[in-house]
């Protein structure tokens, strides 16, 4: 009988595990893939459709066309899983049995979470939500433009920066830059939560006269009277708010009991297994692990949990471990992005925004469908060790 | 020794910048005023960061202990 592998959630992480899998076990293993929309979306290009540089259509792919031919694709979604039968629950009434199972369930945003953001501010980090700031953008003729972040952990965690460095640029493009006034609200002490990646962009965002309020942790947002105010205590007046809104994991994750209060999955470090559960693993955002939650988060833990799965289903003693690798591009605008290489022991060393690293993101985004979620891009490529001192 | 009552214990050891003062904040949003909330961190940057957010935010720094390989931060919600 062949192992059944059952992987919930078809986003970077989930295509790519289920694509690996299905590749080294061949008729030892049987994986299915259940997603409750069967679509797949590049979220990183949601940044460039808020900006009107790309459209939506790039940015989603059918699950189907991303899998490989042996992999099942079940659309539904999944309501809870019972680790002692080894059960998942669908939502249209059936099961699915799994020896092993894969948690690459994502994040969802709760903006309900904050009083009055859904009514009072624009989001980037949706679809929809891109759409709707690129015409909220289109219709700013200048103003108090603010960015903040309405809730840690976040996706994406350089995405707000890039943001306000690229609005920037949009807004001296069509003209409206002196008229102007462009804020990023950073709920910590500096724009980014890692020092050294700080120390790079806080002089460019001077240079730019880009203003930065630290310690700005959003508490509510009043659309009547266009302020945003913070735990803090402190209440700023807007003409346009974009907001990252607050983050959980996913439901499933609740209803099945294995997540903290925030729906984040407890899991080892090392071996990406759920606490407690020998059979279960997770990747990507649904993690509760202190590291970004990103696509390249995800990437790099695939090939490790794809690993440990077949060793098991073999009966071998896995031996492949997930070194908290993460890299992440930032764009800074203006043709430059710079790029943050790290992992547990190794803290970025970011060098200055340039145009090559501002290409290979460009053209990492255009790469992405033909390499990412079939496995072909090399993930353990030797990048240069991060020589950056362990800072905070 | 703190000679305060502790009502809330976060033991953030272990865990990167910004853990600990991210988890210290999610307990000051869930407090009542006047609730005691201690938090342990072994991350250097909490030294200054945890004083500062407090000082921001109007809350009040009861102590700041010292211990084996990391420190004990106990605040109060104040507002």
């Amino acid at each position: 009988m062949p192992a059944k592998v059952v992987v919930l959630g078809g986003g970077v992480g989930g295509t790519l595990v289920a694509n690996l899998l299905a590749k080294e076990l061949g008729r030892d293993g049987k994986v299915s893939v259940v997603d409750p929309t069967g679509m797949h979306h590049y979220q990183p290009g949601y940044l460039y459709v808020a900006l009107g540089q790309a459209n939506g259509r790039w940015l989603v792919r059918d699950e189907r066309t991303l899998l490989r031919r042996e992999v099942d694709l079940v659309i539904e979604q999944a309501t809870k899983v019972d680790p002692e039968k080894g059960l998942v629950h669908l939502e249209r009434g059936g099961t699915l049995e799994y020896d092993y199972l894969v948690f690459a369930t994502g994040a969802r945003l709760v903006p309900d979470q904050v009083p009055g953001l859904r009514q009072g501010s624009y989001e980037f980090y949706s679809l929809e939500g891109a759409q709707r700031l690129r015409e909220a953008l289109r219709r700013f003729r200048g103003g108090r433009l603010l960015v903040g972040i309405a809730g840690v952990p976040y996706k994406c965690p350089p995405a707000p920066v890039e943001f306000v460095f690229m609005v920037e640029e949009y807004l001296r493009r069509r003209g409206i830059r002196d008229r102007s006034e462009v804020t990023l609200l950073s709920p910590l002490n500096r724009a980014f939560t890692i020092e050294s990646a700080s120390k790079v962009i806080q002089p460019i965002m001077e240079q730019r006269g880009i203003k930065l309020v630290t310690f700005f942790n959003v508490e509510e947002v009043d659309p009547s009277a266009g302020t945003v105010s913070s735990l803090e205590g402190e209440k700023l007046e807007y003409d346009l708010l974009v907001l990252v809104p607050p983050h959980r994991g996913q439901q499933v994750v609740i209803d099945s009991g294995l997540g903290d209060a925030s729906g984040w999955l407890p899991t080892d470090r090392f071996t990406l297994q759920v606490e407690g559960q020998d059979r279960i693993f997770a990747i990507g955002d649904a993690t509760n692990l202190p590291i970004s939650k990103s696509g390249s988060t995800a990437h790099f833990e695939a090939p490790v949990v794809a690993s440990r799965i077949a060793s098991l289903v073999r009966g071998t003693a896995p031996n492949e471990n997930y070194g908290g690798r993460v890299m992440c591009f930032l764009e800074t605008g203006n043709r430059k992005a710079t790029v943050l290489r790290f992992d547990y022991e190794h803290p970025p060393a970011p060098p200055q925004p340039n145009l090559i690293w501002h290409s290979a993101k460009w053209l990492f985004n255009r790469l992405y469908w033909e390499t990412v979620p079939q496995g072909r891009l090399p993930e353990k490529l030797p990048m240069p060790v991060p020589t950056g001192r362990s800072e905070s | 020794m703190a000679t305060v009552n502790i009502d809330r214990s976060i033991d953030a050891r272990g865990m990167p910048c910004p853990g600990p003062l991210m988890s210290l904040i999610g307990a000051i949003r869930e407090g009542e005023v006047g609730t005691v909330i201690e938090v342990l961190s072994s991350d250097e940057g909490s030294k200054t960061d945890i004083p500062a957010w407090v000082a921001k935010a109007g809350h009040e720094l009861v102590e700041v202990v010292p211990e084996e390989g990391f420190t004990r931060f106990i605040v109060r919600k104040a507002r």
